[in-house]
């Protein structure tokens, strides 16, 4: 196990440095620089700003030079937020994203799972019926005109809701809602699907055979073999949802991750660029890794010894 | 046949041997099988067929499909309009018998480009979806199939590209590239098939250790044959589920792109592009939001119930 | 197993506990919720009325919205509108602008003016906001951190200054010595400024925020106006609260030495950059103001609004312009009967009537209404007939400028516009009106905006899309950029009698010479060459609660909330 996560460690080390290096030049070949703007800089004025943030040198050196400080832990400073820490921005806008994240993947896998397993165990009765029409609006209207609607209604005419801001426990209601549509109806799905095939497994008969009770069935076997595609999905999900809000993030106005890293991109604050990115990407591994592991536990089925026997 | 036992199990005291007649005894003839041999494919599409839900579903696409491309035809042989002309003294007008879905904020007849959006927004799903089968199926059999290092490598691999900020990716495609549709399919694609390829990774992960692949294993099947034949076609269940949504995605994320200023280029229009031109001013004109989504919510729908359909047909474990 | 399943729960553990601290980090958001609610304005005003019948409301915080975030509080390195809103409210320079344009005494009390020496009176009882005076030094310390070519990162605006004489070549270099610069403190609080040639708008640049005073405590301390705690400012507030990408508070500054003529206690800012939320969340009363200077209202909404909000709805123009660009040096736009073909083949009025719907203005000239000319405004004294829209003539040039450079049919033509919903409803159009009335293909490309400033500024495009808005009160900021290689040069356009007119409209103060310089000069750019298609002249529109009172709009569209208050509804 130990050999498992250190050898799963390293490789996260070396995803790390690609994604580094790749991100990098990628942002580079992007025309424009941090300095680009509208009413031009006096090019003596320019020079010096370039100097100063060490665009004026090669590439591969700026590339070298950035590799050393990352190494220090060292994120360096926006080059268009005069002297602000990438650290503390990338940390002040996240704390946005993952609450509202964290709440929306809790939301979302409960309703998800829930409303799964209700179309599985009353297969074409009504009440699958009625749980997938729900999972399919929910894939089926776009999430903005979902915000939208949300907001006009319970913002605008009910007034129930605030229409945009974070400030406390009301202002989640809204974008969580708008947030989760998509990964609950895509999670009641997934799980019905896998929950049929179990229930249609010999082994679940076998269990039936041998006298089992039906909730015994139900939580020792249907339920953890049920959620297996749920675990894998959860991964990307996680990531998905707490880094790539910015739709929702921009119509209820909340200052997330995903807002600055558009905004980051479209200025080419190129330290803030690499800051949010490496970020992510250690998200975006720490995710699977963790999916990964969990896996093992939830399906008996899979070692973890290497070898072609799998 | 033992016609003693005949007797003491089923036979009435008034039976006569005229009650009885000789059936034809070539043991041959028993063998045959009556009803005439059907592959998995005509299997499935028969148990599709009786899917009431799903053929319903199916004829929505169909018909969404042509009205996309004869909806223009007919308006444009009817009242000449066409996706881009403007007519500035009638913007934002709603339904009317010369403009059925009302025009939009420059004028422009919303009947003709609610369908030519859907033709764009297809064409983006479709080709996107398949792109990321094909590549995602391929990829993730051969990682879950393998394992082991290869496994580790393919996974790192992909890791590594879905961490790539795929908005980054996409400004600097869409800047290097010609911005265009092509362009845009690229950009969806570029890390859409990563989604498709874990989930057959767990499923071919899942499947591996089965019997059944012991069992053909031991027969001498080769690693191809395995894969394509024996696992694949048992993890299609969740590959169907996931192509039915990585449709809607691609739609989805072409929206996105719109929403940042990234999307199709204008005076071309994609559904999502139209339900974004429209969603600031909704409420005073709610045509030019609702047609379009209305299109692309049933498009959603149908896919999604065509492919649970698709999916209860193929899945060869829930046959009845 | 076992050890692997304790592994499983120390990294479920770890990641709990993550959540919660991230959590409990920010307990003091929640603690501000109720500013921004709508019980903010509920209560009955008990306190003393204001003169006339208007009562104060009690509760003096004015709620807006920037639409982006100042990427900086520091005034040398602003860069933007939003921060000129913020910095405007925080801090106070020589000079402040009323309404009309006027520079109006701020932190100076008088000034003499003899010729290019400017003497600047500072008031004496101008306290920063922890007390201390706001001298003459403070100035002098303020601008030479601008111009010093020591400061990192370098102030990109420091050519705001560079009238100041050597002030250009401090800032290059050339000149080491900033005693050599035009700017002295002879006392405390008495201001001495030189600059190079007689400049009549000199007066009003005072006001801008690259010459406001600093406190003389930042000069070690390269994070200080990152930090709320750290900011020392002159102005009517100071900034109280600043969480990153949700929201900006500035608290009346009890040290301000006309604290009197103050009465919001404090201005919430909201960082939202949806312009259909904004607008909703106006509606629903959790804003005050909202739209330009700091936001947008949707277009497709102004007309309904124009109808529904007719008291609150506010439109005025502004000094800024907007115009499409010919890349003179491209085919097939380096022939000027077909630039004038395309500038006269469009419906302007058609345009800002039903695409654009603020009620802008048509333009055929490039300086706008509200710069000042002689006695009255430019636009006033010079009228912008440098062409007219007429289809039959431009059919004619535009059949005249083929000829002329020998084409049978126009290729196709490539309009580039930067990404925004309302670029591009003007783009299409334009488009449009070209492709009917000249039978020309166009196709419209939106382009990402480093891309596409990037692509305007290589000159890499035929046509583009481009806007001007003044950076000071006269037509010399919109007739400057246009000579041979200037830094804001897009088209390629150059004129030998253009940059002399320019270069001798910067020498003399002779108001009459500089008004027949420019007039002269912006015949040449429009009339005679068609650099540009003039579209339309700017306006601001926006909207305010009829309770908000005293927001003053500067010529230029700039935005001043200080002098704001808030009656009972």
């Amino acid at each position: 196990m130990v050999r498992y996560v250190a050898n799963k460690f390293f490789f996260m080390l070396v995803s790390l440095f690609i994604l580094i290096s790749a991100t990098f030049f990628l942002m580079k070949a992007i025309p424009g620089d941090p300095f680009t703007s509208e009413k031009k800089v006096p090019p003596a004025i320019q020079e010096r700003l370039y100097e100063q943030y060490g665009l004026d040198k090669p590439v591969i050196q700026q590339y070298v030079k950035y590799l050393g400080d990352i190494v220090q832990g060292d994120f360096g400073i926006s080059m268009k937020m005069i002297n602000q820490d990438v650290s503390k921005i990338i940390g002040q806008t996240f704390s946005a994203s993952l609450k509202l994240g964290v709440v929306a993947i809790v939301v979302a896998v409960i309703v998800g799972v829930a409303l799964g397993m209700l179309a599985a165990l009353y297969h074409r009765r009504l009440i699958d019926n009625v749980a997938m029409v729900l999972a399919v609006l929910g894939i089926a209207v776009p999430s903005f005109v979902v915000a939208s609607l949300l907001q006009y209604v319970f913002a605008s005419k009910l007034h129930w809701l605030p229409t945009m801001g974070f400030k406390g426990p009301l202002y989640y209601v809204l974008p969580v809602a708008a947030l989760t549509a998509q990964p609950i109806a895509f999670i009641a799905r997934l799980t019905r699907s896998s929950m049929l095939e179990v229930l249609h497994a010999d082994y679940i008969k076998t269990a039936k055979a041998k006298g089992l009770s039906w909730m015994a069935i139900l939580f020792r076997h249907v339920i953890r073999n049920g959620i297996m595609p749920v675990v894998t999905y959860l991964g990307p999900m996680t990531a998905n949802i707490v880094t790539g809000s910015v739709v929702i993030e921009q119509i209820f106005g909340i200052g997330g991750i995903g807002k600055q890293f558009v905004q980051a991109i479209s200025v080419r604050d190129y330290p803030l660029i690499m800051g949010i990115t490496i970020f992510y990407g250690i998200l975006l591994m720490l995710a699977r890794f963790v999916t990964d592991i969990a896996y093992v536990f939830v399906d008996p089925r899979i070692k973890l010894t290497k070898g072609k026997e799998g | 046949m033992d016609t003693n036992s005949i007797k003491v199990m089923t036979t009435p005291a008034d039976l006569t041997p005229d009650d009885f007649r000789k059936i034809g005894t070539d043991e041959k003839e028993a063998e045959v099988i009556q009803r005439e041999s059907i592959s998995a494919w005509r299997d499935a599409w028969q148990r599709l067929r009786s899917n009431k839900m799903a053929m319903t579903a199916l004829v929505v696409l169909l018909l969404i499909t042509i009205t996309a491309f004869v909806g223009p035809l007919i308006s444009k042989w009817v009242h000449g309009y066409n996706y881009y002309s403007n007519d500035l003294l009638n913007t934002n007008k709603g339904p009317s018998a010369t403009h059925w879905f009302g025009t939009d904020d420059l004028g422009r007849d919303m009947w003709v480009r609610t369908w030519k959006g859907t033709q764009i927004s297809l064409l983006v799903g479709f080709a996107a979806a398949c792109i990321d089968l094909f590549i995602g199926v391929i990829y993730g059999g051969i990682m879950g199939y393998f394992g082991g290092r290869v496994d580790e490598i393919m996974n790192k691999f992909s890791e590594i590209l879905y961490s790539i900020p795929y908005l980054l990716v996409t400004i600097l495609l869409l800047v290097v590239m010609e911005p265009s549709l092509g362009t845009i399919i690229l950009a969806l694609t570029i890390t859409g098939w990563i989604n498709m390829s874990w989930i057959v990774r767990g499923e071919i992960m899942q499947l591996k250790n089965r019997e059944f692949v012991l069992a053909s294993r031991s027969m001498g099947a080769g690693s191809g044959r395995l894969l394509f034949r024996h696992l694949l076609p048992n993890a299609v269940g969740p590959i169907i589920v996931t192509v039915t949504l990585s449709v809607p995605n691609a739609i989805f994320a072409e929206a996105f792109l719109s929403f940042l200023g990234l999307g199709v280029q204008a005076p071309i229009a994609s559904l999502g592009s139209m339900i974004n031109d429209a969603l600031t001013g909704w409420l005073y004109y709610p045509w030019r939001m609702l047609f379009p989504a209305i299109v692309i919510s049933l498009t959603m729908l149908a896919f999604n119930i065509f492919g649970d359909g698709l999916r209860d047909a193929l899945d060869p474990k829930l046959k009845k | 197993m076992k050890k692997s399943k304790s592994l499983l729960l120390l990294l479920t553990l770890v990641l709990a506990v993550g959540t919660l601290l991230a959590a409990c980090g920010s307990n003091d958001k929640k603690n501000s919720a109720s500013n921004g609610g709508n019980n903010a304005t509920s209560n009955s005003g008990e306190k003393a009325a204001n003169s006339g019948d208007e009562k104060l409301a009690a509760d003096q915080t004015l709620r807006i919205n920037l639409s982006a975030e100042p990427p900086t509080f520091d005034p040398a390195q602003a860069q933007d509108s939003q921060a000129n809103t913020v910095l405007k409210t925080m801090y106070e320079g020589l000079t402040r602008m009323d309404d009309s344009g006027e520079p109006q005494p701020a932190a100076a009390e008088k000034w003499e003016i003899d010729g290019t020496k400017y003497t600047f009176h500072l008031r004496q009882d101008a306290k920063w906001s922890n007390g201390d005076p706001v001298t003459a030094k403070d100035f002098v310390f303020a601008w030479e951190r601008v111009l010093s070519p020591n400061t990192q990162p370098a102030a990109p605006y420091a050519y705001q200054l560079y009238y100041l004489k050597n002030a250009q070549e401090y800032n290059e270099g050339k000149v080491t010595d900033f005693s050599q610069v035009g700017v002295k403190a002879i006392d405390d609080y008495t201001l001495e400024v030189e600059i190079v040639a007689p400049t009549p708008y000199f007066l009003g640049l005072t006001s801008f925020y690259t010459y406001y005073p600093v406190h003389s405590s930042v000069k070690d301390d390269d994070k200080w106006a990152v930090d709320a705690s750290k900011m020392i400012v002159n102005g009517a507030f100071t900034l109280t609260n600043w969480i990153k990408g949700q929201t900006i508070e500035v608290t009346k500054n009890e040290n301000y030495w006309d604290k009197d003529s103050i009465k919001l206690n404090k201005i919430s800012m909201s960082l939202v950059n949806s312009s259909a939320t904004e607008l909703a969340s106006y509606q629903n009363g959790e804003l005050d103001r909202v739209g330009h200077p700091n936001g947008e209202i949707p277009t497709d909404q102004i007309p309904i609004l124009k109808d529904q909000l007719k008291d609150e709805l506010g439109i005025k123009g502004i000094a800024s312009t907007y115009y499409y660009e010919f890349n003179v040096t491209a085919e097939p736009f380096d022939n000027v009967n077909i630039r004038r073909a395309f500038a006269m083949a469009i419906d302007r009025q058609a345009i800002v009537d039903n695409v654009t719907l603020g009620g802008q203005l048509p333009a055929f000239g490039y300086v706008p209404p509200g710069i000042k000319g002689v006695n009255d405004e430019y636009r006033n004294e010079h009228k912008d007939d440098y062409f007219t829209e007429n289809l039959e003539e431009a059919k004619k040039l535009l059949e005249q400028g083929m000829q002329e450079k020998g084409y049978t049919k126009l290729p196709e033509i490539t309009l580039i516009y930067n990404s925004s919903d309302a670029h591009k409803k003007v783009a299409l159009a334009v488009a449009d009106m070209w492709k009917k009335n000249l039978g020309i293909n166009v196709k419209t490309e939106n382009q990402e905006w480093g891309v596409f400033i990037e692509n305007r500024q290589n000159l890499n495009y035929q046509v583009a899309r481009a806007g001007w808005t003044a950076d000071y009160n006269d037509p010399m900021t919109f007739l400057d950029m246009w000579v041979t290689g200037g830094g804001n040069n897009d088209t390629g356009f150059t004129n030998a009698e253009y940059d002399k007119l320019i270069a001798e409209a910067k020498s003399t103060d002779k108001a009459e010479t500089r008004d027949a310089n420019f007039s002269k000069a912006e015949e040449i750019l429009i009339k005679d060459n068609q650099v540009l298609m003039p579209i339309y002249y700017y306006t601001n529109v926006s909207a305010e609660k009829p309770y908000l009172k005293g927001v003053v709009l500067d010529f230029s569209g700039g935005v001043d909330y200080s002098r704001a208050y808030l009656t009972e509804k």
